[in-house]
């Protein structure tokens, strides 16, 4: 009873991990799969098929690469325009500031399925051609918010004082930014970049009404789901969590190295403030 | 310095500057010369325009008239990164992204110059901070931060150094051991430094001259003794260390003095050192000036000096020296401290003493102000509350 009060939080911490990792073990799992029939969904026996043949399965891998560009083609032109739109609210006062501000944060509280919806309508009425252009113009705008939302935080919390030294040691405006304001804004720039790039490769709802006949992968997983869904994509899935895992892996790594640089004693005993 | 190239170090010089936020002139007409080499301090209370005035110099703040310049060199129209002026900013604001060297080299790689390593190398060894060359500035001590941002505003040579509050964030034992090395540090470079801070005491240990600044303008410029011995405004009595004042009215002059007459008694001001226009006059001396006396030895005082009869309110023994609140007939209470000289000599509260002092050492003040000005806020209202306290006891 004792051990039990004392170890609450731990056993309670481990049930809350296994909740959340079961649906990804699973998946991962059943990507060894050969299953009996259709569907995906029982353990049958194991089977590298899936791994060795990825893209075996039409449409899996051409839909996942789709997926990819659009991410990264919106990715990158949102945090462009996001993070000037940051710096603008930031560092001058204008006109209709306020309001912008207000109005960047409306996509992001708006429904999915209003704004896959009404941006469907928009480009109806423009005639405009539905494919992977409406997609990326769709995800640019939803990324926006967020990657103003960022940068500008990390804009606000910098010290003014950090500019107006780089002006005072001889540099113009273009080399303050460059190697003051710019490299000081950059981990949040690039936090934003990583968060815009997953909800673009994530998202269904407004791709699927702006999509036309343009296959992304989450649109080929939610039509492949009707049929029964592939073990190459449970292979895919399971490629991508490895991959962000590596990446959230190397930066713990790299930050905690960093840590312990900052830890490790002074090469030097004697204290310098304390001569005579 | 190797890179000593033959600058002859010139003075700055600021003419009618004036600095309007709104309607409030944070810098008033300020007129001032501060001489090539010198250490010049800008003595105030937070909100004075002391640092408006160094961020104008710097050209991070434009003024709303008047003009800065350096020798003949007219460096108003100036921005911030074409001017021989550098800053230790208020906390630093060193480059966190950066190591010490690359900190201290920033201005040299801004202007252009590519083999800066000898000079950064020598830069780092004058602040004693060579083997820290590789560190990022969050792994440095406040003392060692402190140094760094010397270092990197010094190596440009610039002609005019400022420094901001640059000892604020420092603990008291560090703050007087970097007073120490910046004076090192200036007597090393001879670069005129302008230094700006309320710590009264940081002012007149460090500075050659000291000007107190008060809502924008100059109260008194000088030599720290010159103002401290013969302040002469009530605003730089008070800021200024601790002064008794009583207030007075002009009555005769007798030779050389100015007679004041305060509460049925007389005191003798030399002319020389009285500033008041009108007739009323406030009399000052400084607490350790006064000697203080048991009623009975009252024939030793020595005839023309000052005098007053009190009573003792409090003692409060410091080690070096003793300080006494004593009561005058008119219950205002006036700062004695006595050297402990003399062991086991000392007055007790209740204690019917007599005060008295120089001429010499007394100073005569513009009275229309009051006596208040340039008291610390919190001072003042302590104060208050203690009077308020007392007469409720005396209801009671």
């Amino acid at each position: 009873m004792r051990w039990l009060r004392k170890n609450l939080v731990g056993i309670w911490a481990v049930l809350v991990l296994i909740y959340l990792f079961i649906p990804i073990a699973v998946i991962m799992l059943l990507s060894f799969n050969n299953p009996k029939g259709k569907y995906n969904l029982s353990w049958n026996e194991f089977s590298l098929d899936a791994w060795t043949n990825i893209c075996g399965v039409p449409g899996v891998c051409s839909s996942f690469v789709t997926s990819i560009e659009i991410g990264i083609v919106s990715t990158l032109i949102a945090t462009l325009l996001g993070t000037m739109i940051a710096f603008a609210l930031v560092r001058y006062r204008f006109r209709g500031r306020s309001t912008t501000n207000l109005l960047i944060f409306l996509p992001m509280a708006t429904p999915e399925v209003v704004m896959g919806a009404s941006l469907l309508a928009l480009f109806l009425n423009l005639r405009f051609p539905l494919g992977q252009g409406t997609v990326i113009i769709a995800h640019i705008m939803f990324i926006i918010s967020f990657v103003v939302v960022t940068v500008k935080a990390r804009l606000q919390g910098m010290d003014p004082r950090l500019e107006e030294a780089a002006r005072d040691l001889y540099a113009d405006p273009r080399a303050v930014f460059r190697y003051v304001t710019f490299p000081l804004v950059l981990p949040g720039i690039m936090g934003a970049a990583l968060l815009g790039f997953s909800l673009s490769f994530d998202d269904f709802i407004i791709s699927f009404f702006n999509a036309g006949t343009l296959v992304t992968f989450p649109i080929y997983i939610w039509g492949a789901a009707q049929r029964g869904i592939p073990v190459q994509v449970n292979a895919l899935a399971t490629l991508v969590f490895l991959i962000a895992l590596v990446i959230v892996l190397t930066g713990q790594f790299v930050s905690h190295r960093r840590r312990r640089a900052l830890e490790k004693p002074a090469p030097i005993t004697v204290d310098l403030m304390s001569r005579s | 310095m190797a890179n000593n190239e033959a600058r002859p170090v010139e003075d700055l010089h600021l003419r009618n500057l004036t600095k309007k936020f709104g309607d409030v002139a944070a810098v008033d007409d300020l007129t001032l010369t501060i001489p090539a080499g010198s250490f010049f301090a800008l003595l105030g209370a937070s909100g004075c325009g002391k640092t408006t005035t160094l961020r104008m110099v710097a050209g991070l703040e434009d003024p709303t008239s008047g003009t800065i310049s350096i020798g003949d060199r007219d460096i108003t129209g100036l921005r911030a990164f074409e001017r021989p002026v550098n800053t230790v900013f208020q906390s630093y604001a060193l480059f966190p992204h950066l190591d010490i060297f690359e900190n201290v080299a920033f201005g040299l790689r801004r202007r252009g110059i590519k083999d800066v390593k000898s000079t950064v190398d020598q830069m780092l060894d004058l602040v004693e901070l060579g083997p820290m060359a590789r560190r990022k500035p969050t792994q440095l001590s406040g003392g060692q931060q402190q140094r760094v941002a010397v270092a990197r505003a010094l190596i440009n040579r610039p002609d005019v150094l400022l420094l901001d509050e640059p000892l604020g964030a420092l603990d008291l034992k560090l703050r007087r051991q970097m007073q120490i090395e910046l004076k090192r540090i200036q007597t090393e470079v001879g670069t005129t430094f302008v230094h700006v801070t309320h710590d009264q005491e940081e002012a007149m240990t460090m500075a050659d001259t000291v000007a107190v600044m008060n809502s924008g303008r100059i109260e008194q410029l000088g030599h720290p003794a010159d103002i401290y011995e013969l302040p002469r405004t009530v605003f730089v009595a008070n800021f200024l260390g601790q002064s008794n004042l009583i207030t007075g009215t002009r009555s005769a002059n007798s030779g050389d003095d100015v007679l004041v007459q305060a509460s049925g008694l007389t005191f003798a001001v030399p002319a020389d050192r009285c500033f008041a226009e009108g007739s009323n006059i406030i009399v000052g001396v400084r607490p350790e000036k006064i000697t203080i006396l048991d009623e009975v030895d009252a024939d030793r005082i020595p005839e023309h000096h000052n005098r007053l009869s009190g009573r003792v309110t409090d003692v409060s023994y410091t080690g070096v020296s003793t300080q006494y609140l004593v009561q005058t007939a008119w219950d205002q209470e006036l700062i004695v401290f006595e050297q402990n000289v003399v062991v086991g000599d000392r007055s007790e509260v209740g204690d019917a003493v007599v005060i008295h002092w120089s001429p010499r050492h007394t100073f005569g003040l513009d009275g229309s102000g009051g006596t208040s000005v340039g008291m610390d806020p919190e001072v003042l209202a302590l104060e208050a509350m203690n009077a308020s306290l007392i007469s409720d006891a005396s209801e009671a």
